[in-house]
């Protein structure tokens, strides 16, 4: 055995690990950290529904399925092209409760305040919450402030929770993708993570960049009434190919995309040129991805093209049998796994 | 986006696959030094496009990969001094040191900072002057004029609590290298597409000449790649060995010489070690004399305990192409990206990086 | 080893002394070094590596060289990427203007 050379393995977790960042880029890691830390504690409380690690939990309450999710929006910069931390907030939630087919009906916020965030700024974000509620047509109902001492909370962290109510015959969980079903992506892909990376110091350029960040509420509707709709996720922290990398896993199933389909704006593109990043791994705000059966895809795409939201979508592969996998074809027709992220992704150099 | 998009048309890359495949009457070993052109290669599967009538072996462009554990060992210790700010690329953050890395020293309270130019670092230095800010000057001859203009700018507007961690390695010195080694297979060049925008190619022809090679400059996307290729081809088919242009759009045979120059101002040519390899004369840079106050190492001078690799990685094998990644044996197992045991693992541009990313298994017969 | 990504100069101006260039990269724009490119100029075409323009792209060579490449793979008519020029703001919110 090797001495003196004791490199510390961020995973598995040994004794005497802490937390790293790459535990909250939404990739290997933080499922890790979900899968083998959180969820086996937590699990004993309740109902098996949070191992199902849907985007939101949809539990009975009598004659009615609730949907009930929360989220944290620690996002840095809170101000970024197209929008701030509030406006997120508002629709991260709501399209948690959306991607398991509920109508949101009320968000709780709970704000994390940092000593010395002037007030104007604290101004700006809940008033785009606000705007955010009324575009999204949920009501926010109740809510909590605490002050944490300079240097805790990068000016603020939002939580919002959300409730909403799932009609009886809509079945949509990430364990639902079948064989043979086709994938849809709702719109261009990686352009929230480049407009925060935007403002982020030491990497910063300037253009037409905005944060996709959007309700999907009618979106779904809209899929939803056009055909069998068998998983919806949105696509967050990890891109895409996180997504996508869950939903395989969730449902057993293997998965190919044509890289070539895969929509993204040109100054997107551009920036992840630029940075040498991969876009398919970049965070969105405003996407989803839906798994559909074959034989109502073009319907459940022109449905979802129709609806703003939607007006970017594609159909970018299919599910196939064999064990969890997810595999991106190339314009060359060859072929290389779309792996999950492993911690952060960094713009590189070279 | 003009100049790249053209030049990933798939059209145009079948038809050169097609055309190398018969322009070659037996089969021929290439090495590709570049980083970034082992990246494309192997994502979009063009070795395997080639093969067998092309192997491809991969050289050590990676600046990252190969810049001495000593040093990254220094900058974790400059990261974690409070009085100092360690910026960066983004590529260095997660190569393993000793005993760690730089994510690690920030995780434990260092300050590291991704930049994305040195002159971003500059920036910082000016807004921090309580502290000496020192900016990982790691890279090959494409990215030492940008850290000379940094260095100069700091002289010329008085920012002294700036420095430079300097790892500048060169190619020429590193192609001899692998062009002496005993059990050398590779047969032609793809000499690194944006090092000659900077230096242009005539250092190259002294090389094609005495060790009978061809050399052709080549770019970065997969239409660049296998136009080079099939010009290297050409040359090995018909018993020529010259440095021919691939990258015409980018690269001229004199290079940049306002580049050149500034460079030259700033740094000296110097003995440099390659992680994995070795010591390779004069393969380095050093600031000059009239510079070396900008120097990490002088301002910082290193103490502590040498440096002690893996004993199990095989960066050097493979950054010299004696050896494939998927032919180590810790390859996909105990060395991964989440857990690796060496550099080519962890840098986006490293070759066992490129192979794991890509899916390729381990290989049934390992080295 | 060489990330370099190919801009058009669309502003050049001075700073600490050292020329500096607006460079649009297809819909994004950020500021590089212009000292080691004293031919380029606004429209120039540069290749821009860690914030500095390292070499001017020769467009008339890279036009010849791309016709034999196209040739090569029979394409029909040579279908360029457009310049940035004449792309508005809007167009690049996803779903349109709001």
């Amino acid at each position: 055995m090797t001495e003196g050379f004791a490199l510390q393995c961020p995973v598995p977790l040994p004794p005497g690990a802490s937390v790293l960042l790459g535990h909250g880029s939404g990739g290997k890691l933080t499922q890790q950290l979900i899968r083998e830390v959180l969820v086996p504690i937590l699990d004993e409380t309740g109902s098996s529904e949070l191992a199902r690690l849907g985007d939101a939990a949809v539990v009975r309450v009598g004659d009615v399925r609730l949907a009930f999710t929360t989220d944290a929006f620690v996002v840095t910069p809170a101000f970024f092209p197209g929008s701030n931390i509030g406006e997120l907030a508002v629709n991260g939630t709501v399209n948690d409760l959306a991607m398991m087919g509920a109508r949101p009906l009320f968000l709780s916020a709970a704000l994390i305040l940092e000593e010395g965030l002037p007030l104007e700024d604290l101004g700006l974000v809940v008033t785009a919450m606000a705007e955010a509620c009324r575009r999204a047509g949920v009501q926010l109902v109740t809510g909590d402030t605490k002050v944490v001492e300079r240097g805790s909370a990068d000016g603020l962290f939002v939580i919002t929770s959300g409730v909403g109510l799932v009609p009886e015959d809509v079945e949509l969980g990430p364990e639902r993708a079948r064989p043979g079903d086709r994938i849809l992506v709702s719109g261009p892909v990686a352009s929230h993570g480049v407009a925060v990376m935007s403002r982020r110091a030491g990497i910063t350029f300037e253009g037409e960049l905005a944060s996709d960040t959007q309700p999907l509420t009618e979106l779904v509707e809209a899929m939803l009434a056009a055909g069998e709709v068998h998983a919806l996720r949105d696509a967050t922290r990890g891109g895409i190919a996180s997504v996508l990398n869950e939903l395989a896993e969730a449902s057993g199933v293997a998965m190919v995309v044509e890289e070539s389909e895969i929509p993204v704006l040109p100054p997107v593109r551009a920036a992840c040129e630029m940075l040498g990043l991969d876009p398919l791994y970049v965070a969105n705000e405003g996407v989803c991805v839906a798994v559909v059966a074959p034989e109502d895809a073009e319907a459940v795409l022109a449905a979802a093209r129709r609806v703003p939201a939607g007006a970017g979508a594609a159909l970018v592969g299919e599910v196939l049998e064999g064990p969890p996998k997810v595999s991106l074809r190339t314009s060359l027709g060859t072929t290389r796994p779309l792996l999950m992220l492993a911690g952060d992704q960094l713009p590189r150099i070279c | 986006m003009r100049f790249i998009d053209e030049y990933r048309d798939d059209r145009i890359a079948r038809a050169l696959i097609e055309e190398i495949h018969r322009t070659a009457t037996r089969p021929w070993t290439l090495m590709e030094v570049c980083g970034g052109q082992t990246h494309t290669l192997i994502r979009q599967g063009i070795d395997e496009l080639l093969a067998p009538t092309i192997t491809l072996v991969h050289g050590p462009g990676c600046p990252v990969c190969v810049t001495p554990l000593a040093l990254i060992d220094e900058a974790i210790a400059i990261a974690k001094r409070p009085d100092a700010i360690l910026c960066s690329f983004g590529d260095m953050l997660r190569v393993p040191g000793s005993s760690e890395d730089l994510l690690m020293a920030r995780a434990a309270g260092g300050d590291v900072r991704v930049v994305y130019s040195p002159l971003d670092a500059l920036e910082v230095a000016r807004r921090n002057p309580d502290r000496t800010v020192v900016f990982f000057a790691v890279g090959f001859e494409t990215t030492a004029p940008a850290n000379a203009m940094a260095v100069l700018q700091a002289a010329r507007l008085g920012i002294e609590n700036f420095a430079l961690l300097v790892a500048h390695v060169l190619v020429p010195p590193a192609i001899v290298a692998i062009l002496v080694s005993p059990g050398n297979r590779v047969q032609g060049f793809l000499a690194p597409g944006h090092v000659c925008a900077v230096q242009g190619w005539r250092e190259y022809e002294p090389l094609a000449r005495e060790y009978r090679v061809p050399i052709v400059v080549t770019g970065f996307e997969p239409v660049d790649l296998l136009e080079g290729i099939l010009m290297v081809v050409r040359q090995l088919e018909e018993g020529r060995h010259e440095v021919e242009n691939q990258y015409v759009r980018a690269v001229r045979r004199d290079g940049n010489r306002a580049a050149q120059a500034v460079v030259a101002e700033v740094f000296e040519t110097c003995d440099r070690a390659w992680r994995g390899i070795g010591v390779i004369p004069k393969s380095g840079l050093r600031l000059r004399a009239p510079y070396r106050r900008f120097d990490a190492e002088v301002r910082f001078p290193r103490e502590g305990a040498p440096a002690s690799e893996s004993e199990i990685c095989m960066a050097g094998a493979v950054l010299t192409g004696r050896v494939r990644p998927d032919q180590c044996p810790a390859y996909g197992t105990r060395c991964t990206p989440s857990s690796p045991l060496g550099a080519p693992m962890v840098s986006s541009e490293g070759a066992c990086a490129a192979y794991f990313l890509a899916g390729r298994p381990p290989a049934e017969v390992p080295a | 080893m060489c990330l370099g990504v190919p801009g058009r100069i669309v502003e050049v101006y001075t700073e600490d002394g050292v020329r500096m260039g607006r460079v649009d990269f297809g819909g994004i724009t950020r500021a590089a070094c212009l000292e080691y490119t004293p031919e380029a100029d606004v429209g120039s075409w540069v290749v821009i590596h860690v914030g500095f323009a390292i070499s001017v792209v020769d467009e008339e060579e890279a036009r010849r060289a791309y016709e034999l490449l196209a040739e090569m793979g029979n394409l029909e008519d040579i279908d360029l990427p457009q310049s940035p020029e004449g792309v508005r703001a809007e167009d690049y919110r996803p779903g349109g203007p709001r």
